[in-house]
């Protein structure tokens, strides 16, 4: 495997492959009722306890749009920068499962109700664009649960017609690299929006991987292989990993790839053929009679615009210009609607530069090591605020901030108290320093006098010294220029 | 009263209101005569002991400001009531159990009345003449081993022998009208989305349509009146200025122009059925409206799209019956083998063989030389309606090409079944109103009906139309409660 900048190919004798993949991605509406009915769709509830007669498929039930989720899927379809379709339509997609109550998923088919769109991914080597081919909206299926019974199969019908928007990229992705960066990217943009929450444990992002390979430089897309259900950021980048190199191998021994529909299986880190092209079901889709074709307005679209919050890349884009953040520092900051408002939160009252640094440095480093997200930070952003203008004004030196900073994390302690508690203020008095540095100098005479015959070098040894003897606290820039004096 | 099961509804409903009689007197009488009425294999289910206490209840507190006050009736059982159980005429639901209650259904117990039963219908309705139900054929009272009808045959002929005095059916084809017609009732389908579906066990959602039979026009329009309602359940219920029918109904239809689809007259129409067409052409006339020929040129291919949309919506709507939530489960050694006997083992033949052409027309490779092209069938048909509606306020046509014919005549010719829907199914495909009303008999002394066609949302003008008729025909049927022992 050859890396050239980005690149991610494949090498087998003298043939370099290149890797094409394409997305579907199932991400759960954020709702608090289901897509077609008005049932709860709280995560981890006691089995069949938030199932409608319409969830169950009773007879003479009829599924109700919930324009709630519909508004979710446009704002999520704005902030792909997609085209909005003013009319979609509802189809059935037949198939008989035990945990599809209704023996058909209502779901769109030709009439998505967003159209195409593209996502800006960051990647080392520049930005690049992956295009979106469209997102419609559909209902999740039950759980069939087969392990609680040797011979009887359990159904859960909970999730059974959650609101479910399928993201359809196109086939731009080249790497496992700009697979994670899409999925991030993805989920990013959805959690802004408060469309999708993206928590993968819980199933609410999830996605079908379609992979094919060429030899570099063709035109021609290869057979792909559609790689089914995968939840997980690092699975989807094995499973990517893995079916590449079976294709290659395939193509390299001489023999064709068969369009099928995989799974993988995370124990053995490979995929696994599910069905064929020949065994596809034949869905037979067609428009639901139950339902009129939706039409929403200009009007309507306008509204929810103006409800969008200002996103990632713009986000990014104003960090850079108005803040001078570098590029690097940006993408970091806006990577996670949380994280942003964090830091928007203490730039408020504290030093952009300062704050900038402690959030990427200090606190994500205590953070990852006690394995909290930012919303669990013990530290406040006002109480790191205030912390950041303890060093800007000098009261606490960087380095006694470090100090203060360990014990915050213990608890959200107020920054200014700590200091006053433990007496960690920095000594800034020309006076007091005066008389420590006199005493250094004092007690190592000898060093004072190669200093003086041209051994610069012992500055620092002085400096050390000082800071030394004041516990850290001695305003390091006044240790500087009163040592410079005196010696 | 003896003769309290032979009185209208608007009848009763006046002498309950002037308190000559009580709910329970009413509820008795029906009651009782259902009872001697077995053979008819009318009911499905019966809910007489209920229905009584009901009756005995609103007796000792009475809401006289009622549209339908204490007046029992029982209903077709495709409509789903709670704590009774609703089967579709099917073994596939043969157990089971609603919690719930159709709106249609609620409206008409808002209203004051008391369910008696559960009527009997074809499998799912499908069908033409009861004859697919799993509970049996249903008699005509017009004459022994008669058809009634179908698929709302059971109410057919539970309002022709004054077993209830009013129903509620369904008409997905003619599934309302064609019985009223084979029995010498009046039957109306109201446009689509007048009356809510919630609660209707589906046959195919873009055509079915409840609506009321009864024994005049004005019965008929009283009970529209309660069950036409706007539902937010129903996103497909319409929410428009529905009238007072029975209030506004009126006999004056003066210049009203009425089209003649010269169509609608087939090969092989029996001539009595011309005969009374141009006799109905000359009742109109008689109340003075104007008679103008029109053409719907699409109407011969309103029978095979109707036989391709309402199988492929049929095929979808009925996948739910798996075995796996509530009604009938043959066991199986595995998932599939279970869907498979139960569904061979839960269905009859009609409502297979109209799952396997919808599943058929919908499959990949014949979804646009079916069910695509129906579609557009579906709206060219729609359009001659629109067109002819420039011209007319609404169109005369007889109900049915032939009158009732006997058990089993048809059973194994599905195709000559179907062409009974002939001139009800385009009604169906373009959304409009159709009323059928009894307007003569034929050389058996069956009775033989003709529909009026509306405009969308017109159904106070073909009820004041069929009004007007029903006066100048002054038909009458001929039973002789030769069931009755």
């Amino acid at each position: 495997m050859s890396k050239n900048k980005s690149e991610y190919l494949i090498n087998r004798h003298d043939n370099q492959y290149e890797v094409v993949i394409g997305l579907e991605v199932h991400a759960q509406v954020t709702s608090e009722s289901k897509l077609f009915s008005t049932s709860a769709t709280k995560f981890g509830a006691e089995p069949n306890t938030q199932v409608s007669l319409v969830d169950a498929a009773f007879p003479g039930m009829l599924p109700v749009i919930n324009e709630y989720c519909v508004k979710q899927a446009i704002k999520t379809g704005i902030g792909l920068k997609a085209k909005i379709n003013k009319r979609s339509v509802f189809d059935r997609k037949n198939y008989f499962y035990a945990d599809l109550p209704q023996g058909y998923q209502i779901s769109q088919f030709k009439d998505p109700i967003v159209g195409e769109g593209k996502v800006i991914l960051d990647m080392p080597d520049g930005q690049k664009e992956v295009g979106i081919e469209r997102l419609h909206l559909e209902q999740d299926a039950g759980k069939s649960i087969h392990d609680l019974d040797p011979k009887n199969t359990f159904v859960d019908l909970n999730r059974s017609g959650v609101a479910l928007m399928e993201i359809v990229s196109k086939p731009d992705l080249r790497s496992p690299d700009e697979v994670n960066a899409y999925i991030k990217k993805l989920r990013s943009i959805m959690r802004y929006l408060g469309t999708c929450d993206g928590n993968m444990q819980e199933g609410s992002l999830r996605a079908d991987v379609n992979v094919s390979v060429r030899k570099k430089g063709s035109k021609e897309f290869g057979t792909r292989c559609e790689i089914k259900n995968v939840n997980s950021i690092k699975f989807m980048q094995m499973a990517i990993e893995y079916e590449a190199n079976r294709q290659v191998d395939l193509i390299e021994d001489g023999q064709t790839i068969d369009q099928e529909t995989r799974l993988f299986d995370t124990k053995k880190n490979e995929t696994r053929s599910m069905r064929s092209k020949e065994d596809a079901h034949d869905y037979r889709y067609f428009p639901d009679p139950d339902l009129l074709p939706l039409e929403v307005s200009d009007d309507f679209i306008e509204n929810l615009k103006s409800e969008i919050p200002e996103l990632p890349d713009e986000k990014k884009k104003r960090f850079i210009e108005k803040f001078k953040l570098s590029p690097y520092e940006a993408n970091i900051l806006v990577s996670d609607i949380e994280t942003s408002n964090y830091f928007e939160n203490v730039i408020k009252k504290s030093d952009v530069k300062l704050a900038t640094n402690w959030i990427i440095g200090e606190l994500f480093a205590a953070l990852n090591e006690k394995n909290l997200e930012i919303t669990e930070s013990p530290i406040s952003a006002g109480n790191l605020s205030k912390l950041i203008n303890l060093i800007k004004d000098g009261t606490i030196s960087g380095k006694i901030a470090k100090t203060v900073f360990e014990q915050m994390m213990e608890g959200d302690k107020d920054p200014q108290k700590i200091v006053e508690e433990k007496g960690l203020k920095q000594e800034s008095d020309p006076k007091a320093l005066e008389a420590l540095i006199d005493k250094v100098i004092d007690d190592n005479r000898d060093k004072a006098t190669e200093y003086k015959s041209g051994k610069v070098k012992l500055f620092g040894f002085f400096v050390g010294q000082v800071m030394k003897v004041s516990g850290g606290k001695a305003n390091p820039q006044l240790v500087n220029e009163i040592l410079k004096k005196k010696l | 009263m003896s003769d309290v099961t032979k009185q209208s509804l608007s009848e009763l409903v006046k002498n309950i209101k002037s308190k000559k009689l009580s709910s329970s007197e009413v509820t008795k009488a029906f009651v009782e005569r259902s009872e001697k009425s077995k053979e008819l294999n009318a009911y499905i289910t019966e809910d007489y002991a209920n229905a009584l206490n009901k009756a005995k209840k609103f007796d000792e507190k009475p809401n006289l400001d009622l549209k339908l006050p204490g007046i029992p009736m029982a209903v077709k059982d495709l409509f789903c009531t709670r704590d009774l159980r609703t089967t579709a005429g099917s073994k596939i639901l043969n157990n089971f159990v609603p919690t719930y209650e159709s709106t249609v259904t609620q409206n008409i117990w808002n209203e004051g009345a008391i369910l008696m039963g559960k009527l009997n219908c074809d499998e799912f309705a499908m069908g033409s003449s009861n004859e697919t139900s799993f509970f049996g054929n249903v008699q005509n009272p017009i004459d022994k081993n008669l058809v009634p009808g179908g698929s709302s045959g059971g109410s057919s002929s539970a309002v022709a022998a004054q077993l209830t005095p009013i129903t509620i059916g369904t008409d997905t084809g003619g599934s309302i009208r064609q019985p009223a017609s084979f029995t010498g009732t009046v039957g109306l389908k109201p446009t689509y989305g007048s009356c809510s579906r919630y609660g209707i066990v589906a046959f195919a959602s873009s055509l079915d349509q409840a609506g009321p039979m009864a024994q005049n026009v004005k019965d008929c329009a009283l009970l529209q009146e309660v069950i036409s309602t706007y539902d937010e359940k129903d996103s497909t219920s319409i929410d428009f200025k529905r009238n007072e029918y029975s209030k506004e109904l009126t006999k004056d239809i003066k210049g009203k122009k009425i089209g003649i689809p010269k169509e609608y007259r087939v090969d092989g129409m029996p001539k009595e059925i011309e005969d009374l067409w141009k006799k109905g052409i000359e009742y109109a006339k008689d109340c003075g409206a104007e008679i103008i020929d029109i053409s719907l040129p699409h109407t011969n291919y309103a029978l095979p799209t109707y036989y391709i949309v309402a199988p492929a919506e049929a095929s979808s709507n009925l996948a739910r019956y798996d075995g796996v939530k509530y009604g009938f489960r043959a066991e199986g050694k595995n998932l599939i083998d279970m869907y498979e006997k139960t569904r061979s083992e839960g269905f009859g033949a009609e409502v297979q063989r109209r799952i396997m052409i919808g599943t058929y027309v919908l499959s990949s490779g014949y979804y646009d030389a079916y069910y695509l092209k129906a579609q557009k069938v579906r709206k060219l048909i729609k359009n001659d309606f629109d067109d002819a509606y420039k011209k007319v306020d609404a169109i005369l046509t007889p109900s049915t090409p032939s009158s009732a014919f006997k058990i089993g005549e048809k059973t194994n010719d599905p195709v000559s079944m179907y062409l009974n829907d002939i001139f009800t199914v385009p009604v169906n495909l373009a959304g409009l109103p159709g009323i059928s009303i009894p307007a003569g008999h034929d050389a058996k002394g069956y009775p033989l009906g003709l529909q009026i066609i509306g405009k969308a949302f017109d159904e106070q003008n073909i009820l004041n139309i069929a009004y007007a008729m029903e006066e100048k025909i002054n038909f009458k049927n001929n039973i002789t409660d030769w069931w009755i022992k």
